[in-house]
């Protein structure tokens, strides 16, 4: 079937394959996106700490460090024709033990080696008169004026907006099950009718190695997921700092943070506990008050404040701590792998990467970019801006704690990129999400949504066993 | 954070004006616009739900009524009752209107349907209400599935919507509204697999109790949920009790109870919050930190019952008709000190009245942290004004006289040791 053959498919709709389809429609080329769930953003980007990091602390001379400087620069060129919001609070690294303290001058150099030149060393009292709320046993820090706070899931979305505009199809609950190449065109087996590409992006995260073996027939590397636990507090905990309070990182983790996020919270996490199940994060009431503990000794004003909620997510990490890219030019195959904690800022600047290494390969002959791309605007879910409820003919509010509209409901259960799943509309909404997580709105969530989420949040009462 | 007013270019209308505005349209507000505006004031009640009624209006079941109307009713139809008698009396009820904000004068912005707007008045009394605590309040690990849902979200379903979550949920807690859980679940033809406590007796008093066993519904104490399963739906409960831990298969959990108050509101307002109620600061007139403003019902608290928020709504509002005549005390109110580790909060939480007017709360209410034993004391400038001796629980209120005018209050609770 003709209308089955592109000229790149990309199997994962997480927020790297979000921006590969982007770059690759905006490159000129028909994108397809293959995602597996039920919905986008459904594997490790689903949660994560929602900051746009400079890179700072990446291994210099990394792939991880290259990409991050470009994906960087690119979101801040093209939030705001996106309608996507951008939180510049500077972050604050933090040494609280001696150390911590003796690894700040190595980490303060390691910036300047990735570009990152305005980092400012600062004593004690100067990070006190930058946060008074920080706790006892501070000893010194530095302060990253670039470290900003974004919406992790409105920014995909957008990613794959764009990209449909330019002709890409985005098919959900769409999992490759293998693949042949013929010498020229990927055929991709899925359930359905075979998809055929010339071009495979792997961008499958916490399944890029699976992806691999079904398609090459071997694995580049091996996903080990590493699952991060999350506390939210209440709007109430938003004005407790206003930087993104980041610890000196270790060899595995950049560690806890705690940051405002750009809906008005505040959060602590994430975790980083190594696991084999690549579908299930746990949450651990006893690691989650940990956390607690922990945020209360960075914010002792915090242990006030109740959590609104808790979240887990999966980082794809890999025997490697760089990214893992793969390019097989003889098979017209790239596999984005390995893109653990830095994916949400580092997409961009990956999707860059992936569009001239396919150039460099003869692969983009013919593809004839758009000459003016559309830019389609995203609702703006950020507090940092006008909400819709403040906006005239919105039909009432639905979710009360985070200010949901009923046309804002309506509107993200529309379209080809329409919610499927409760899980996508909260993530495109907000709805839920807020301090009574569902005691108010889930009657008219459950009646607005009806026919359209699955599973659905409720069935009809049927006269069987009903009274 | 939130931005201060409707963006630019989308002025608000002129600011429309009542003599009072009542902010929640649940037993409390609907009470207090009754009476308020039976004395001739222009009273708007402000509901952001589509239709008063608050709480009970989800609640399909009984008893609801009796003190007000003297009757038993099931939920909806007390409701309705309600929010009649306000109509009738003359207070306009504007459900589908939601405050965002409250600021000094006093001024309310509120956003419907059609957008944002601005409300003056003289008086402002917040009868917000309160909900149950959400499974992160209660710390439940696990996978976070589908079918995981308040009493207050499972009884909108069944009684507003006709939907039912699930067909085999634990429930968990003991408290009232767990057993009002239970009722809701029976007549939805949803049947239980357990009911679990954490304590080691059931927290709500007598009849309650025997619930369980008439519905068939099986009651673990000393069990506490350990993690739920499930990826989309729920698919299974790790539960640990007396007997160590076991797996029960499931398709929802509905977490009951540990109300607090709904003070969104107030918290993010000029009005002074008590972190220990969670709720505005008040005397025992109902009146806030700034005296235009007055709060009544569960939005102090926690939970109460319906009739109780309702006898207080009446009360706050006849106080509200004292201060616009003038006759509420304007001195400085002597606040209420809490002794002991076993008092979690107590309220009024500063003390205004000279004798002059009758107070609308006629009691100290406080309520435990933990479990605890001994003697229960009100005293006013170092004299013992009143006493109990207590066997304290959380989730059941205490009460006692409010001292004579005049002196500092302390309220005491000596333990046995």
């Amino acid at each position: 079937m003709a209308e089955d053959r592109f000229d790149a498919a990309v199997i994962g709709a997480g927020v790297v394959g979000a921006a590969a389809a982007r770059a690759l429609a905006l490159a000129g080329a028909r994108v397809v996106v293959l995602e597996k769930a039920a919905d986008i953003l459904d594997g490790a980007s689903k949660a994560n700490s929602a900051i746009l990091h400079t890179g700072f602390d990446a291994p210099p001379g990394s792939i991880e460090s290259a990409c991050l400087a470009e994906g960087y620069a690119e979101y801040r060129r093209i939030h705001a024709r996106l309608g996507l919001p951008l939180l510049e609070s500077g972050a604050l690294v933090l040494a609280w033990t001696e150390e911590e303290e003796a690894r700040l001058p190595a980490l303060i150099e390691q910036a300047q080696l990735n570009g990152v030149s305005d980092v400012e060393p600062l004593g004690a009292a100067a990070l006190r008169a930058c946060e008074p709320g920080l706790g006892p046993g501070l000893r010194a820090g530095f302060r990253v004026p670039g470290e900003h706070l974004v919406d992790p899931w409105s920014a995909p979305l957008a990613y794959l907006h764009q990209a449909a505009a330019h002709g890409a199809v985005i098919r959900r609950a769409c999992e490759v099950q293998g693949g042949t190449w013929d010498g020229a065109l990927w055929r991709l087996e899925t359930g359905g009718d075979p998809v055929q590409a010339r071009v495979v992006v792997n961008a499958a995260g916490l399944w890029g190695d699976v992806v691999d073996e079904r398609l090459l027939g071997r694995r580049r590397f091996a996903i080990r997921p590493r699952k991060g636990q999350f506390v939210v507090y209440d709007k109430t905990a938003f004005g407790l700092t206003r930087h993104i309070l980041l610890p000196v990182p270790s060899a595995t983790t950049k560690g806890v943070v705690v940051c405002r996020t750009v809906w008005g919270n505040l959060l602590v996490g994430p975790t980083a506990e190594d696991q084999d199940d690549r579908t299930t994060a746990v949450l651990d009431p006893a690691v989650l008050e940990a956390l607690r503990r922990r945020g209360e000794a960075i914010l002792p004003a915090l242990s006030g404040h109740e959590p609104t909620a808790a979240y887990a997510g999966l980082r794809p990490a890999t025997e490697d701590k760089d990214y893992r890219i793969g390019h097989d030019p003889d098979r017209a195959y790239v596999t984005l792998g390995g893109i653990r904690s830095t994916g949400l800022s580092a997409a961009l600047g990956l999707a860059a990467r992936l569009v001239r290494m396919l150039e460099g390969q003869g692969a983009t002959q013919g593809w004839i970019p758009p000459a003016d791309p559309v830019w389609p605007v995203l609702p703006n879910l950020a507090e940092t801006a006008p909400r819709d409820w403040q906006r005239p003919g919105h039909g009432g509010i639905v979710c009360h704690c985070e200010m949901v509209t009923r046309r804002e409901i309506l509107a993200a259960l529309e379209g080809s990129l329409g919610a499927r799943t409760l899980g996508g509309l909260k993530r495109r909404t907000r709805v839920t999400m807020g301090r009574c997580q569902g005691f108010y709105c889930t009657p008219a969530l459950a009646r607005l949504t009806a026919g359209r989420l699955d599973p659905p949040l409720a069935e009809p009462l049927e006269a069987d066993g009903a009274r | 954070m939130r931005a201060d007013g409707p963006p630019a270019g989308c002025a608000a209308a002129a600011a429309e004006r009542a003599d009072v505005v009542v902010v929640g349209a649940g037993p409390a507000g609907l009470a207090a616009a009754a009476v308020l505006a039976g004395a001739g004031l222009s009273v708007l009640v402000l509901e952001r739900e589509g239709e008063p009624g608050g709480v009970p209006r989800h609640c399909g079941h009984s008893p609801y009524g009796m003190r007000e109307f003297g009757r038993v009713m099931g939920g909806r139809a007390y409701a309705a009752r309600l929010a009649e008698r306000a109509r009738r009396a003359g207070a306009q009820i504007r459900p589908g209107v939601a405050v965002v904000a409250l600021r000094p004068g006093p001024r309310l912005l509120v956003t419907a349907a059609g957008g944002p707007a601005e409300i003056a008045a003289d008086q402002v009394l917040l009868a917000t209400g309160a909900r149950e605590g959400s499974r992160a309040a209660r710390g439940l690990g696990g996978t976070r599935p589908g079918g995981v849902l308040n009493t207050g979200a499972l009884q909108g379903l069944v009684y507003l919507e006709r939907l039912r979550p699930f067909r085999r949920p634990v429930v968990l807690g003991t408290e009232l509204v767990s057993f009002s859980a239970l009722l809701t679940c029976r007549h939805a033809g949803i049947r239980p697999v357990l009911m679990v406590g954490e304590g080691p007796a059931v927290e709500a008093r007598w009849p309650a109790a025997l619930l369980p066993r008439l519905l068939g519904v099986p009651l673990r104490l000393s069990t506490r949920i350990e993690a739920i399963e499930g990826r989309d739906r729920v698919e299974a409960v790790i539960l640990r009790g007396p007997g160590g831990l076991w797996r029960e298969a499931a398709d929802g959990v509905v977490v009951t109870g540990r109300f607090r108050p709904e003070s969104a509101l107030v918290t993010a307002s000029h009005l002074r919050l008590d972190p220990r109620t969670r709720g505005p600061e008040v005397d025992e007139f109902g009146r806030c930190s700034d005296g235009a403003f007055f709060a009544a019902g569960n939005l102090l608290r926690g939970v109460e019952t319906a009739g109780t928020c309702w006898s207080e709504g009446r009360a706050v509002a006849r106080a509200m008709l004292a201060a616009r005549a003038g006759r509420l005390p304007e001195g400085v109110a002597r606040p209420l000190a809490i002794e002991g580790g076993a008092l979690a909060w107590a309220l009024p939480q500063r003390l205004a009245g000279d004798g002059t007017v009758p107070p609308a709360f006629p009691a100290i209410q406080a309520g435990a942290a933990r479990c605890a034993r001994g003697r229960l004391v009100l005293r006013a400038g170092g004299a013992e004004t009143a006493s109990a001796e207590r066997a304290v629980r959380p989730h059941r209120s205490l009460r006692l006289p409010l001292p004579p005018p005049g002196a500092e209050p302390v309220l005491a609770f000596e333990e046995e040791p």
